[in-house]
């Protein structure tokens, strides 16, 4: 299940991914306390212990790849590259975030990264992920879709819907379940007959593994793998991603259905953690570093709240503009 | 094209003018394709799409599996994609299963993301009932579809519209559903001559006349005329407008011809409780009301699953008898006479 990532570790690698965790982690944090402080609004679903998925997978992909994540999704916009104050001030409703102030921490969109949003609806992305490989297929890119979902989707009827025609027609999509064991509070084992996500898949003919998503080496190199396979016509690849979700499912969550021992074991052994004991025992990072990692994270989660503070809000004037395409002269 | 197109100027069909609309588009556009179930080999289930395959082989005329909501969203994502996606919806019915996609998905992308996104998607669905289908095969959900902003609805009820609008949907960046009513398929007749393009904005006067205005669209128009040449028989005049657009609503065209005869029928082949009709007539009533010389009247639907018998399916839609006597009871003295 586990590559044998370890011994390709260096020193630089392992900081940037760690980094890339921590950055989520912070902005993620500190998400909690504007919550508290009535700064944002809506639902809001932190993505804290699951942060190895976004930024293995992200690193794995190219700049020409397709992105449709669902609305846990703020730590797949920052590892794709859509900056921290654009992100923020989207959280804050204001007019320089990512999508204007109208979507919200559920619909991040970021076009010129190819990032399609933040989707709200279970399962609702994969049809569009579908889609978006089709035109890459008939538009004859050497590019892929990746789709992120969460093992909810996997009881949607879209789930099988989208399975089937990706390995149908031969799509170059590659299907990422965020398996965190809860859709909401669900746990699996009460809503799926058959909890073996990836066999599944593999029942539609797609090769599908599972990966420990705790190791975010692992999740890198079964990405790049998977897409490199997707690139090569293979067709649609499936990954499911073991993981587990530290906070409540949304801030109006009191978790009534999992015990405080189950959280406390799983964050025992949580991404950051994990990889951080693996840099340290290799000798590649000092607490020094490890410190100043989080400093520089924290100071950039600071300056992504004051440019959001800062920033106007969309004017009402404007509350009707983009229902329908504006005309280009 | 099929080699048993018709020639231009020939008469033809509502479906073969579908067809044409069809080959046309993806003939001038390497981006356009159709997808649906039963598209390619089987023809289409109203065998609009019959022989396209052959022209245009499986890559442009995609036969999908029954999976309305993943196509559907499969087209939305094309859309996002780059290409330029005609999906068909066998029947509106079928697209409740999908109504996650067009109204979640569709309709909400383009502002949800700041203007960022634009969705190029046309939605062909065939509408309607008068055929002995059942309540599942009958329904007419376009005035519902209408109540979504981010979404355009149009329906041809012409053969000109049947030809054109198909190419006016595609060269918007917005999504566009098109109904066309299953009974309108056989219809034979010519398109106009000359006539290139069409507009999905403007609704269009096809009789004129100065007694009442009846507001119509898709097959329900055919009764519409059909009631106003009987009428014109007994002297009474009635403009009939052809909706064209139920969204947008072309309230200028409404307004005028209102304004103009003071009286106006609305037949709809939707159900009366929270209608399009519901909505036109409003619309009358704040923008000309003093203007009426008579309450605004609705003729729709029974409101019942359209049921499956000839003798009560006819007794649940609106027919031309019905809509001669909504007429002649609004023009008719106050009091009954």
């Amino acid at each position: 299940m586990n590559a044998p990532a370890a011994a390709l570790l260096t020193a630089g690698h392992g900081l940037e991914l760690l980094r890339e965790m921590l950055r989520i982690r912070a902005f993620e944090d500190r998400c909690y306390q504007l919550y508290g402080q009535m700064k944002i609004r809506g639902f809001l679903h932190l993505y804290n212990g699951e942060e190895a998925i976004a930024a293995g997978a992200m690193r794995a992909l190219r700049a020409e790849d397709a992105i449709v994540a669902t609305y846990r999704e703020h730590g797949h916009a920052l590892a794709r590259g859509i900056p921290m104050n654009a992100v923020m001030a989207e959280l804050f409703g204001k007019q320089t975030g990512c999508s204007g102030g109208r979507g919200g921490s559920m619909h991040l969109f970021d076009v010129s990264r190819k990032f399609y949003g933040g989707n709200a609806i279970v399962a609702g992305g994969l049809p569009i992920a579908v889609g978006l490989a089709l035109a890459q297929k008939l538009r004859g890119e050497m590019a892929l879709t990746a789709c992120f979902f969460g093992d909810g989707a996997v009881a949607e009827g879209e789930f099988h819907e989208s399975l089937n025609l990706a390995a149908l027609w031969k799509l170059p999509v590659l299907f990422l379940c965020e398996n965190n064991l809860y859709a909401m509070g669900t746990a699996l084992d009460r809503a799926q007959a058959e909890t073996d996500i990836s066999a599944r898949a593999a029942a539609y003919r797609i090769d599908a593994a599972a990966v420990d998503a705790m190791d975010v080496l692992a999740v890198e190199s079964a990405v790049a793998r998977a897409a490199q396979a997707v690139r090569g016509g293979g067709g649609a690849a499936f990954l499911e991603l073991r993981t587990y979700r530290f906070r409540a499912h949304s801030m109006f969550d009191p978790q009534l259905y999992r015990d405080r021992a189950e959280v406390e074991a799983w964050q025992k052994k949580g991404p950051i953690i994990t990889l951080t004991t693996r840099l340290k025992a290799q000798g590649l990072m000092s607490e020094e570093d490890y410190q100043r990692l989080e400093r520089e994270c924290n100071a950039e989660v600071d300056s992504a709240v004051q440019f959001a503070e800062r920033s106007p809000r969309e004017p009402l004037s404007d509350l009707e503009r983009y229902v329908y395409a504006e005309r280009r002269t | 094209m099929p080699n048993d197109a018709p020639e231009p100027a020939g008469t033809l069909t509502y479906r073969d003018a579908v067809r044409e609309a069809l080959g046309a588009a993806l003939r001038e556009d390497p981006r356009v394709f159709l997808m649906g179930e039963d598209v390619g080999r089987y023809g289409g289930s109203y065998a609009v799409s019959k022989g396209l395959l052959a022209a245009f082989g499986p890559e442009r005329i995609r036969d999908t599996p029954l999976c309305e909501s993943t196509f559907v969203g499969a087209g939305i994502g094309a859309a996002l994609g780059g290409m330029r996606p005609i999906v068909e919806v066998m029947t509106v019915n079928f697209s409740l299963l999908a109504l996650d996609q067009i109204v979640n998905n569709a309709a909400t992308l383009s502002h949800m993301s700041g203007g960022q996104i634009n969705v190029p998607l046309v939605i062909r669905l065939a509408t309607g009932a008068g055929r002995q289908l059942g309540a599942q095969h009958s329904h007419s959900l376009e005035g519902w579809y209408a109540h979504i902003p981010g979404l355009r609805i149009a329906v041809p009820a012409t053969l000109d519209d049947a030809r054109f609008m198909l190419a006016a949907a595609l060269a918007l960046p917005d999504p566009v559903l098109l109904f066309e009513h299953l009974n309108l398929y056989n219809m034979e007749g010519t398109l106009t001559e000359g006539l290139q393009r069409v507009d999905l904005e403007h609704a269009a006067v096809r009789r004129t006349g100065r007694d009442i205005t009846v507001i119509s669209y898709g097959w329900s128009l055919h009764k519409c005329l059909s009631a106003a040449a009987q009428l014109a028989k007994e002297g009474i005049e009635a403009e009939v407008l052809d909706l064209r657009t139920l969204r947008p609503l072309d309230d200028a065209a409404i307004m005028a011809s209102v304004r103009h005869t003071r009286r106006a029928l609305i037949v709809d082949e939707g159900w009366r409780s929270g209608s399009l009709a519901a909505e036109i007539a409003t619309r009358i009533v704040e923008q000309a009301f003093y203007e009426l010389d008579a309450p605004v009247a609705r003729l729709c639907s029974a409101e019942v699953p359209i049921p499956y018998a000839k003798h009560l399916e006819d007794a649940a839609l609106p027919s031309p008898q019905r809509i001669a006597a909504a007429v002649r009871a609004l023009l008719a003295p106050a009091g009954g006479g």
